[in-house]
């Protein structure tokens, strides 16, 4: 199965970065409604630095990786390329396995590539990031200034 | 009429479940059941309590209707609506005999959920004059109370949520055991003259459990209280007659019994559809239309506003017909082999925890279990890569699942087509699971 890449099933036993830590800008809880997945992310900025995401994950394998590789990738970077990081993550999770993900961007999240195949799975990978970007809105950073784009998805 | 199921069953087999041969001839009559799905694995449909397969004669009977009488059936008076008027209240009188009813007491809906919304929506506006004085008895008000229980699926219970918000009543529930049974210990302080409506499953759709509805709706009556019974996954499974049940109202789902998306059926007792005011307004539901006001034609047509979804409505008669062939006492006691074997299987992996009663005629053809360890998503992941298609999630009953402490379970379910061999793949299938996750058992 292509679904279950290594790294994936990694990041699912062994969340990097787990727990939910103060000090935080912004907390958003998003639910998956078909499956009752949940996930509680925290979000502290400094400036225009995504300083921690910091969260409590309960759900699939791939909610859960997804939720690791977030917050890995995203910390300590600068809210543009966090955006640029889901932008990218988004589109290759809708591309129906077209898109083979950007390393560069998205680190271990190209691992996440196969599940673009399995429709029913987009949002259990999406999720983490979807309330990322909640996150960062309820603490104030204003999308339209950063990027044209459109990132704040409703999953 | 001929026989619609290519597998002959001779009478003196009553009460047994099928025989291999028989099994051979009925999955003979599934096209679906012949496709292959993830590279080639023969697909293995453990999932028929979200929706059934359907048979060669259920397509054969929607098509030949567009094919040779499609028509706005009750309207005109042309011959291709007389026949599709005709075929449509055929249907209705075939299931009717189904559930050992009367055709003027089987009101075509959408489907399950539309049903129990119509019985909530008419109870609401009896609130507000709908009905006239007759129809009071239906309504509620403050202190007045709705009874539901704690297993239901969110179709027998968000519309009673919705109906004690819309009319102040409040709403109150029966809680599961730990053995996934309704706790009836409280029901004397649960069910009280402040009762109006008493709305309960027949068959649980996670915990497979078969709920007394005689006795529930017996103890409703007591109280001067309305019955009101999800029947979905009754009515597909197991022999029932709904006058024997004893409640007022019972809605089911028409895809769930090998029969056609987009049709249900909402039985009633005679006098309270008679007595109930209407929901659904407009064509076909009337009696005489002025401008300043309308009243209304008799029951059925008094809650089947609209052109009704005729081919849907007499594939789904052609369904019933099917399983009255193949008969609903050996449906039921072949899903209950299905049911044991998979129980006892289940019960040999401390790794996997079954919600709900154990085996026997208490318990219908549903098992829903937790994997320790891993999510059900992933469960049925695994699964669905070996060809076996199993529900996955809180099959829309999220506070049983809360009431269990599980966020979402895997869920088998079967239907007469259904075979050990089946099972057995699924379980191989299964076994797989805690290797690919790593999880220790």
């Amino acid at each position: 199965m292509d679904l279950y890449q290594e790294l994936i099933l990694e990041h699912s036993r062994r969340p990097h970065r787990s727990g939910l830590r103060e000090p935080f800008d912004a907390e958003v809880h998003h639910v998956n409604p078909t499956c009752g997945d949940e996930v509680t992310i925290r979000v502290e900025l400094d400036g225009d630095t995504v300083r921690d995401v910091s969260y409590d994950a309960l759900g699939c394998s791939i909610s859960v990786a997804s939720a690791s590789v977030l917050s890995e990738q995203v910390t300590g970077h600068s809210v543009r390329e966090a955006l640029e990081a889901y932008n990218a993550m988004r589109t290759m999770l809708t591309s129906r396995g077209a898109d083979p993900g950007d390393e560069e961007l998205l680190g271990d999240g190209v691992a996440f590539a196969g599940v673009a195949k399995y429709p029913a799975r987009v949002k259990c990978a999406l999720l983490g990031w979807t309330a990322f970007t909640d996150a960062l809105a309820r603490a104030g950073i204003d999308f339209a200034a950063i990027t044209s784009e459109p990132v704040a998805e409703k999953g | 009429m001929s026989a619609l199921t290519t597998a002959a069953i001779p009478t003196e087999m009553s009460g047994q479940p099928f025989t291999d041969e028989e099994l051979v001839r009925i999955r003979a009559d599934f096209p679906i059941l012949e496709r292959t799905v993830r590279d080639g694995k023969p697909l293995v449909y453990l999932d028929s309590g979200a929706t059934s397969q359907k048979p060669f004669v259920v397509l054969d009977a929607e098509r030949e209707f567009y094919e040779r009488h499609n028509s706005a059936v009750h309207r005109g008076a042309h011959q291709l609506s007389e026949e599709g008027t005709e075929l449509y209240e055929q249907a209705r009188a075939t299931i009717a005999s189904f559930v050992g009813a009367r055709a003027d007491e089987v009101v075509f809906t959408k489907n399950a959920t539309e049903g129990l919304n119509l019985a909530a929506y008419a109870f609401s506006n009896a609130a507000t004059g709908g009905g006239g004085g007759i129809g009071s008895r239906f309504a509620l008000g403050p202190g007045d109370e709705v009874l539901v229980t704690e297993m239901e699926h969110h179709a027998n219970l968000i519309p009673w949520q919705e109906l004690t918000r819309r009319t102040g009543a409040t709403l109150r529930w029966v809680p599961v055991t730990d053995d996934g049974r309704l706790d009836l210990s409280d029901l004397d302080a649960l069910l009280t003259e402040r009762t109006k409506v008493f709305a309960f499953t027949h068959a649980s759709n996670v915990l497979g459990t078969v709920n007394p509805a005689r006795e529930l709706a017996d103890r409703a009556h007591s109280i001067g209280a309305l019955a009101v019974l999800d029947a979905c996954q009754s009515v597909p499974h197991l022999p029932v007659d709904v006058a024997d049940l004893g409640v007022d109202l019972a809605a089911w789902s028409g895809h769930k019994m090998l029969g056609p998306l987009g049709v249900g059926v909402l039985w009633g007792r005679p006098e309270v559809l008679d007595e109930m005011p209407v929901f659904l307004t407009g064509g076909s539901m009337i009696e005489t239309v002025t401008m300043e006001g309308s009243t209304y034609a008799r029951v059925p047509q008094k809650f089947e506003a609209g052109v009704p979804m005729a081919a849907q409505a007499i594939g789904l008669g052609v369904a019933a017909q099917y399983l009255g062939e193949l008969g609903m006492d050996r449906v039921a006691a072949h899903e209950e082999v299905l049911c044991a074997h998979l129980l006892e299987a289940l019960a040999r992996r401390p790794w996997v925890r079954v919600l709900g009663p154990g085996a026997g005629p208490e318990r219908g053809g549903t098992v829903a279990f937790v994997v320790d360890g891993v999510h059900a998503h992933d469960v049925g992941q695994v699964l669905d890569a070996d060809g076996v298609a199993v529900r996955v999630g809180h099959h829309c009953a999220w506070p049983l699942h809360r009431r269990f402490g599980v966020a979402a379970t895997t869920r088998v379910t079967v239907a007469a087509y259904n075979t050990v061999d089946e099972i057995d793949t699924m379980l191989a299938s299964l076994d797989r699971v805690p290797g690919v996750f790593g999880v220790n058992i």
